[in-house]
């Protein structure tokens, strides 16, 4: 059977000039901290790769730090936060610029980082969204003060799409003497994203939501911005992060990174129009759908729709089954008993976070494989609900 | 294709659901019903039977809620039929677990609603016939060292044992060898789902 990938949200797969590169390259085997000519070789590839990265957000070279992905890059600024955060035996400090600000709609690796810090006695204050899964700036600007050590607020949600206004954040981050970081993972590559322009002094990014190899990553970090190594070792990174290079993850994620920029605009205008066409499908054959989030500031590749009465992880169960793969905010399909955090937060109800199925578009995608889905899809909302007790 | 996340049983209930009621309610003249579950937890189950003599002669069902609920109580519904009501109300959720060729861990808890909503169809009828309460669930056993049953946790997380903390201190449970403390864990995750 054909399968219709529309998970690109969770992971891409490797573009092929990537693949071809990853293989070539599995020769370059030398440690690229090694002085003799294997090291150096594999050396240049990493800069030529940092190179690739920090010019696609626009950033000089050396503040770009290669990790092995997204959380890692997360956790790390909120490690070197904890840090100036506490006293020095570690213990959170009572007064003084100690706070941490971030959104009720982030990645679990922010939210959850947060939440250690805030369990730590630390004094963290997770602002709400409103129902387009905006951060509501009134209860920002309330929380901000000369107290806020840290702002984190994502670029672009991996759910809903939505795209916060980072410069205003940051802006306001910035006059009150906070430092200000933002998980651009599901941002970069989709639109444009300059880390200088938005004034943002930290930036994470992962190179598997680019079409590029899991397992690497990178944080921008601001030159004179604070920070302190979340992996303890050698001199790797500056002393920045310490690890034998990972060659091929940074070499494929380089790659990765030169081609996301040199598309991006042809990204941004062929997703959003299979986007609409796909929302114009479903809104037409399907009675009261909803699409949750920002109706003109959202990643172009990205639709989330709750289908009220009928449950995700059936609706998911039962698109597989006709080849087209995405993805739930349905408590049912995450082993928890909680549906989507980021469907509540906007305040969508319980029967519409459990109804929604995230729909991510990305290269390989056609307009006959978003025809193919809203061929596909209403039969299947129509019998889930002639079955269900909701009405 | 690659193996699906459940069974073969498992699918091919979900795809062909036996005995679900595609119709309004009124569409299916029912003797009694039984509903359970919590649209916040993300399903929702309504059982509807026909009895006579105190034999399920006919069974319908609807249901908001995953694959494996629909794959449960559309077997549920085959089990039941012509079965005596005292003997249906003995059926747990683990013999239809196993007709279904076992279920992920993380979904067990899925398949209770079923059994649930039959019971409360049964409950019903046994009202409407003058016999109120006249069958009682089998309490089983889950700590064996200090006999505590799935009742007792289920009397302990109606009076507020949220945790493995708040159930030890209302039932004493696990205070010997502890064994239990993962099936227990369970049993209050499942109450959660059906009361919360």
């Amino acid at each position: 059977m054909k399968r219709i990938y529309l998970d690109y949200n969770a992971t891409t797969p490797l573009r092929n000039e990537v693949k071809a590169a990853l293989i070539e390259d599995l020769a370059v085997f030398g440690n690229a901290s090694s002085m003799h000519a294997s090291g150096r070789e594999a050396r240049n590839r990493v800069e030529q790769a940092r190179a690739r990265v920090a010019s696609l957000l626009g950033v000089p070279a050396k503040t770009v730090i290669f990790t092995s992905g997204g959380s890692e890059s997360n956790n790390t600024v909120f490690a070197a936060m904890r840090e100036l955060a506490s006293d020095g035996r570690g213990v959170p400090l009572a007064s003084g610029r100690r706070g941490f600000i971030t959104s009720a709609i982030e990645h679990p690796c922010v939210l959850n980082s947060a939440k250690y810090l805030a369990s730590l006695g630390y004094k963290v204050d997770i602002i709400p969204v409103d129902e387009s899964g905006k951060l509501r700036m009134d209860e920002f600007k309330k929380a901000l003060s000369a107290e806020t050590l840290l702002v984190s607020v994502m670029t672009a949600n991996n759910e809903i799409g939505t795209i916060q206004d980072i410069r205003e954040i940051a802006a306001l981050a910035k006059a009150a003497g906070a430092w200000i970081h933002t998980d651009a993972v599901q941002a970069v590559g989709k639109i444009p994203v300059n880390a200088g322009e938005l004034g943002v002094d930290y930036l994470t990014m992962s190179a598997h939501k680019i079409y590029g190899p899991k397992g690497a990553g990178a944080l921008y970090v601001r030159e004179k911005a604070p920070f302190s190594p979340l992996i303890h070792g050698g001199h790797q990174e500056d002393g920045m992060r310490a690890g034998t290079y990972n060659n091929l993850g940074i070499l494929g994620f380089g790659l990765a990174a030169e081609l996301a920029e040199r598309g991006l605009e042809a990204y941004g205008r062929e997703m959003g129009a299979l986007r609409r066409r796909l929302l114009e499908g479903f809104s037409s054959a399907i009675p009261g759908v909803k699409i949750n989030g920002h109706k003109t500031d959202t990643l172009p590749n990205t639709l989330d729709v709750s289908f009220p009465g009928a449950e995700g992880e059936a609706i998911l169960l039962s698109l597989d089954l006709e080849g087209i793969e995405a993805s739930t905010g349905s408590a049912c399909a995450s082993g928890s008993l909680e549906p989507s955090h980021v469907l509540l937060a906007t305040g969508a109800g319980p029967e519409l976070a459990h109804g929604s199925i995230r729909f991510s578009l990305g290269l390989e995608t056609g307009e006959e494989d978003v025809d193919y889905v809203i061929e596909k899809t209403p039969p299947i909302i129509k019998r889930l609900r002639s079955m269900s007790t909701l009405k | 294709m690659t193996s699906w996340l459940y069974s073969d049983t498992v699918k091919e209930h979900f795809v062909n659901p036996r005995n679900v009621l595609l119709d309004d309610e009124s569409s299916f003249p029912a003797d009694a019903r039984g509903e359970t579950g919590n649209i916040r937890c993300g399903d929702q189950m309504v059982m509807l039977l026909q009895i006579k003599d105190d034999v399920i002669t006919g069974v319908r069902w609807k249901t908001y809620g995953c694959a494996s609920a629909i794959a449960s109580t559309s077997m549920l519904s085959e089990t039941v039929k012509g079965m005596n009501i005292a003997d249906a109300y003995k059926i747990r959720p683990e013999d239809l677990v196993e007709k279904l060729g076992g279920l992920p861990e993380n979904k067990i808890h899925c398949s209770v609603l079923g059994d649930k909503a039959l019971r409360a169809a049964i409950d019903d009828y046994l009202a409407k016939t003058g016999r109120a309460g006249l069958f009682k669930e089998e309490a089983v056993i889950i700590c064996n060292c200090l006999s505590i049953s799935d009742k007792d946790i289920e009397t302990a997380w109606k009076n507020g044992a949220r945790s493995w903390e708040g159930l030890q201190a209302a039932t004493k449970i696990g205070t010997a060898c502890g064994n239990c403390k993962t099936k227990a864990l369970e049993l209050l995750h499942e109450f959660e789902h059906l009361y919360g």
